[in-house]
């Protein structure tokens, strides 16, 4: 067919790494994309700036939670600082796929979520508005 | 595999331009006329034609083109008005689209008229559009909503219709054809039971008046609004029609050029109808290009283009309703106009339209501008395909095969 459904992206799909919630979770974050409605709620666990657990939840297309769930591997392990400096481009690079103007709301909502989580505040911009 | 039809749609393709091209190989299947219809050369033409002769602004030149061009747009007004059983030009507004026209009503009539305490009735399938201004009014003035539901086969529920239409009820607003369960209302019932208690009637036509014959006598509404895009003219051109005595009473809208009649510094006169709610220079070549749409609708006749969507509606119906896993919303074929809205088990539209869009064929995914109606259903989002005078058997077979791909590439 083509790029979009590439296996890695279905394979995430149809079994999502992390996938749940942490009870103790020091962040909680729920985001959605009212767009096509995606939800996704994002569970970290920070010890000593550093991200211990991360689990998500979250239901709708395949490019928005694979990329969540992608997403959430990429996270173990890293400082908070190192996470907060994810951008557009690291999911665009996870996902390796090309991703028009409107599946992006869908491919960031999970990097949407982890920003509003980390910062209280939403600072990510999903419109293609570059000039 | 063909149906008979008493239009020739192979002929009707030809006056499509946009439908002869192919989109990653395959060739376009256009697949979503419910968010907008191609446009026919009779259309372009004559926008292309207005431009390139009589390019001029209207109700004010005394040269020629300028009343080429007032003459073209006002004659749009004729077209319109007897293509929905007007009995004046005078009342024949142009909007922008169907939303303007709802919005002119909620805030030209609806304030002028109502107050706290009033109630309007609308119906729970609504597309935002004839919901959100609704809304805007009731957080202005006090006025109730109140909302008829669906049955389980997704049909307007009026079992409780007479408990909803209290003597408080001035006005039921509800869409004569839904865009998402393709259901043809019965408006005719709810008007009549809307006139027992003196309500008006505002009917949403946006997806209606493109499909079916309309005649506003016939029905009994007070209110229709529509789109011209929808109907094969262009963008940034509807319609409200109303009754005239309700349009004289009625305040303006917006102020500004053309909808006065003299001005002072600190207060005007306003034109007579149907100028007094058309502010500002108008679009007057998409007006001029929907009497074009208006023509070329009304020589296929709109009894045969309803007829040939009910037979695509009914080949689609029988075609999907094959595909396991595949659930469609809405009544029965025989209750509806030319669409379907689906899910495909596991498959989340947007994905599923993604993979459409691989095979050349567009349709719709997402809440459709009714995300009450799609709470009600548990959903997300839908899946819509929808059906025009130019579709073919060909492309909902297409349809039927691209749907197998989703599901099997998904395989959950
Ligand atoms: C039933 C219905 N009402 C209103 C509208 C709004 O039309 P427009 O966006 O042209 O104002 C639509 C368009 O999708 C519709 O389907």
């Amino acid at each position: 067919m083509d790029d979009l459904y590439r296996e890695n992206i279905l394979d995430h799909y149809r079994h999502p790494r992390n996938y749940g919630e942490i009870e103790q979770a020091t962040i909680v974050q729920h985001e959605h994309n009212p767009l096509c409605g995606d939800q996704l709620s994002i569970y970290l666990l920070v010890e000593n700036e550093r991200i211990v657990d991360v689990k998500f939840k979250g239901k709708g297309c395949a490019i928005s939670q694979a990329s969540a769930s992608m997403l959430s591997e990429e996270l173990a392990g890293k400082s908070v600082d190192e996470a907060k400096a994810f951008d557009k481009q690291t999911i665009l690079d996870l996902l390796g796929i090309p991703i028009g103007p409107v599946r992006l709301k869908c491919a960031l909502l999970s990097l949407k979520t982890l920003k509003a989580g980390l910062y209280g505040v939403n600072l990510v911009d999903d419109d293609e508005d570059s000039l | 595999m063909s149906v008979q039809t008493t239009l020739d749609v192979n002929a009707i393709r030809e006056q499509f331009p946009l439908l002869d091209q192919s989109i990653n190989g395959h060739r376009l299947a256009y697949l979503d006329s419910t968010a907008t219809a191609q446009k026919p050369l009779a259309v372009l033409d004559a926008m292309d034609r207005y431009y390139r002769t009589i390019n001029a602004n209207v109700h004010r030149g005394v040269y020629q083109i300028s009343e080429a061009a007032t003459e073209a747009y006002e004659g749009t007004r004729r077209t319109i008005g007897r293509f929905i059983g007007a009995k004046s030009t005078k009342e024949i507004i142009f909007t922008r689209n169907a939303t303007e026209a709802i919005n002119l009503v909620a805030q030209s009539w609806g304030r002028a008229n109502l107050q706290a305490g009033d109630r309007i009735l609308l119906t729970v399938s609504e597309h935002h559009s004839n919901l959100v201004p609704w809304q805007l009014l009731a957080a202005q003035i006090g006025v109730e909503l109140d909302f008829i539901e669906l049955d389980a086969q997704g049909r307007l529920d009026l079992g409780n219709l007479d408990q909803l239409l209290t003597k408080r009820t001035k006005l039921v607003a509800m869409t004569h054809m839904s865009n998402v369960l393709g259901t043809i209302n019965p408006v005719e019932q709810v008007i009549a039971a809307a006139k027992q208690v003196g309500a008006l009637v505002l009917l949403d036509g946006a997806q209606s008046v493109p499909h079916l014959p309309i005649n506003v006598q016939a029905l009994g509404c007070d209110f229709l609004a529509f789109s011209g895009h929808k109907m094969c003219g262009p963008t940034g051109i509807g319609v409200l029609w109303a009754r005239r005595e309700l349009l004289e009473a009625m305040p303006p809208f917006m102020g500004g050029g053309d909808m006065i009649k003299r001005v002072g510094l600190r207060e005007s006169s306003w034109n007579d109808l149907p100028w007094k709610f058309e502010a500002g220079t108008p679009a007057i070549a998409e007006a001029i290009g929907l009497g074009a749409a208006i023509d070329f609708l009304n020589e296929l006749g709109m009894q045969a283009i309803h007829e040939r969507e009910r037979q695509l509606t009914h080949y689609a119906w029988d075609k999907l309703s094959a595909i396991d896993g595949l659930t469609i919303f809405g009544p029965p074929a025989a209750e509806r106009g030319g669409l379907l809205s689906f899910t495909l088990a596991g498959v989340h539209a947007h994905d599923v339209a993604a993979i459409l869009d691989t095979q050349g064929i567009a349709v719709r995914a997402g809440h459709h501008c009714t995300h009450p109606l799609h709470d009600i259903f548990g959903v997300p989002a839908t899946v819509r395909a929808s059906f025009y005078l130019y579709t073919l058997e060909e492309e909902i077979d297409r349809l039927a095969e691209a749907l197998v791909l989703a599901r099997d590439t998904f395989q959950l």
